[in-house]
């Protein structure tokens, strides 16, 4: 974990999962798999957050909701879409209120799966996100400095 | 004189690992009203039934709730299994009896650490959860699985356990009772805690009878309702008396859950000392047909599972009715007239699984 050298927050919420996900998400935080080690934080303010975690699936009344969390989190930002039923909306596929994934509200960029995912795959899920979040900030980083070098639209 | 204002309570917060909204109106710093609204991880599992054959259900049951799973899916397995007069063998019932403790103790330490974390006590909320760790090594060692176990059926059990485990298992619940004694000590004794429970969000014994309270809400205010008096899986041969406080504040249903910690490790230990030989499971052959509704005792309180069948693969009818549920209108109670800052602790005092609540 040497390579990691900013310390990324986290959000997480709970979309429509059982909670079984949620409290595998908590114990990542708990003494035995403790990512606080590696500066992870879990927050619960989205202006402070780098990385939304989110378990469940989408249904009507929480799209609004995820939305909205996902516009406050400032780029650059990456989703990880924790357990089955964020993924593809696992065996409440088929349920009247479920419209999939999290993928059909906001874009993924890591998907852990399992039923439920144990902490050791949320991890790896997690830090596999983070070298996203630096592609994404060097490339943030990279159109400024062309946007002040007056290049843009060449 | 001050004027009314409203304040948003979720469903995104800090201290909810789950979403509920309440809204709160306030004078000054005082709750007047409390306007819960729900419906944020509806997924309307019940009408799976029409999707799913009977058997696969349990899968679909267990998945209603991570934390209590082992017991949905009991309880779902019991109602059809009395519908279809099913003999379950003792040792299954037996079985049943200690995972069903296992969960219980897990989904207690699992509450005691989140309420900790509520008070600001990151020190205590992180001895909870490596105490859990251990519960949680067990159970997945004995079913495979840590927070969602599969390991119940209809007609029995899944797998064994082989009774070297068993003695294993009883050696352990010693020490494992031991730390269980300091964490206790610390949600009973210590100053800091004891400022923030006591007297905070207090329901009389009338309020928690007449607004339906279940579980260690009840049981806090002295309304001594405990499901697993009423004898299913193997509670009718063990000794145990339900754990009840009077005082009725968040300091009482704290006291009720630590009690139930010492409860669950002595259940297990006796279940384990009579576990009986024999087979786990029985064939089931045909399809259910007619009502039932199961209760069993989740850590939170009563847990409902109709099922109606008509004689098909596929259910007619299932309805769960979780604890949570019937809580919320005694937490509405509990929220008018406290301060805006013990809204999280009294919010959390009664377990909300939302999860559940919202099927």
């Amino acid at each position: 974990m040497t390579y990691l050298k900013r310390s990324p927050w986290i959000l997480h919420y709970d979309a429509s999962s059982c909670n079984g996900c949620d409290i595998e998400v908590l114990a990542c935080l708990t003494p035995l798999y403790d990512v606080e080690r590696f500066g992870i934080v879990n927050c619960g303010n989205p202006k402070h957050a780098d990385v939304f975690v989110v378990t469940g699936g989408i249904n009507e009344q929480n799209k609004a909701v995820i939305r909205n969390l996902y516009d406050q989190i400032p780029d650059p930002k990456v989703v990880v879409a924790v357990g089955i039923c964020a993924t593809s909306g696992g065996v409440f596929r088929e349920c009247y209120n479920i419209s999939g994934g999290i993928d059909t509200a906001i874009p993924v960029d890591v998907y852990v799966p399992g039923c439920a995912a144990r902490p050791e795959s949320i991890i790896d899920g997690i830090v596999q996100s983070l070298g996203i979040l630096e592609e994404k900030r060097a490339k943030m980083l990279g159109r400024k400095r062309t946007k002040t070098a007056g290049t843009e639209g060449r | 004189m001050s004027r009314k204002i409203v304040v948003p309570f979720g469903p995104q917060h800090p201290v909810l690992p789950e979403p509920i909204h309440l809204d709160l109106m306030l004078e000054d710093e005082r709750v007047v009203e409390a306007i819960p609204s729900i419906g944020y991880i509806h997924r309307g599992l019940e009408l799976l039934v029409a999707k799913r054959e009977y058997p696969e259900y349990v899968y679909i049951a267990e998945r209603t709730c991570g934390i209590c799973s082992f017991i949905h899916g009991m309880t779902y397995c019991q109602g059809i299994e009395q519908i279809m007069d099913v003999d379950v063998p003792p040792r299954a019932l037996y079985l049943r009896t200690i995972w069903s403790e296992y969960s219980r103790l897990h989904s207690h330490l699992l509450w005691l650490g989140l309420f900790a974390d509520a008070m600001g006590f990151e020190n205590l909320f992180m001895n909870a959860w490596r105490l859990r760790e251990q519960v949680l090594d067990v159970l997945e060692e004995t079913t495979g699985g840590r927070v969602i176990q599969g390991s119940c059926k209809i007609g029995g059990v899944r797998r064994d356990i082989p009774q070297e485990n068993l003695a294993g298992m009883a050696a352990d619940l010693s020490p494992f009772e031991h730390e269980l004694g300091e964490l206790g000590t610390v949600f009973l004794k210590d100053d800091s805690v004891n400022s923030r429970l006591v007297g905070v969000g207090h329901l009389s014994r009338d309020d928690a009878y007449t607004l339906g309270a279940m579980g260690p809400v009840a049981r806090g205010s002295g309304v001594a309702i405990d499901i697993r008096k009423t004898g299913y899986a193997a509670y009718r041969d063990l000794r145990f008396e339900p754990a009840t406080e009077t005082a009725g504040d968040c300091y009482a249903r704290c006291a009720v859950r630590v009690k139930e910690l010492f409860s669950s490790v002595d259940l297990i230990r006796q279940a384990i000392d009579r576990m009986p030989e024999g087979e786990i499971e029985v064939k089931v052959k045909g399809n259910p047909e007619g009502e039932y509704f199961s209760r069993a005792e989740q850590p939170r309180g009563e847990l409902v599972h109709y099922v109606k069948g008509d004689g098909s693969k596929h259910l007619v009818r299932s309805r769960i009715r979780t604890p949570t549920l019937t809580n919320i209108p005694p937490l509405v109670k509990m929220l008018q007239g406290c301060e805006l800052a013990d809204v999280p602790i009294i919010v959390l005092s009664i377990d909300p699984c939302i999860g559940c609540m919202e099927r």
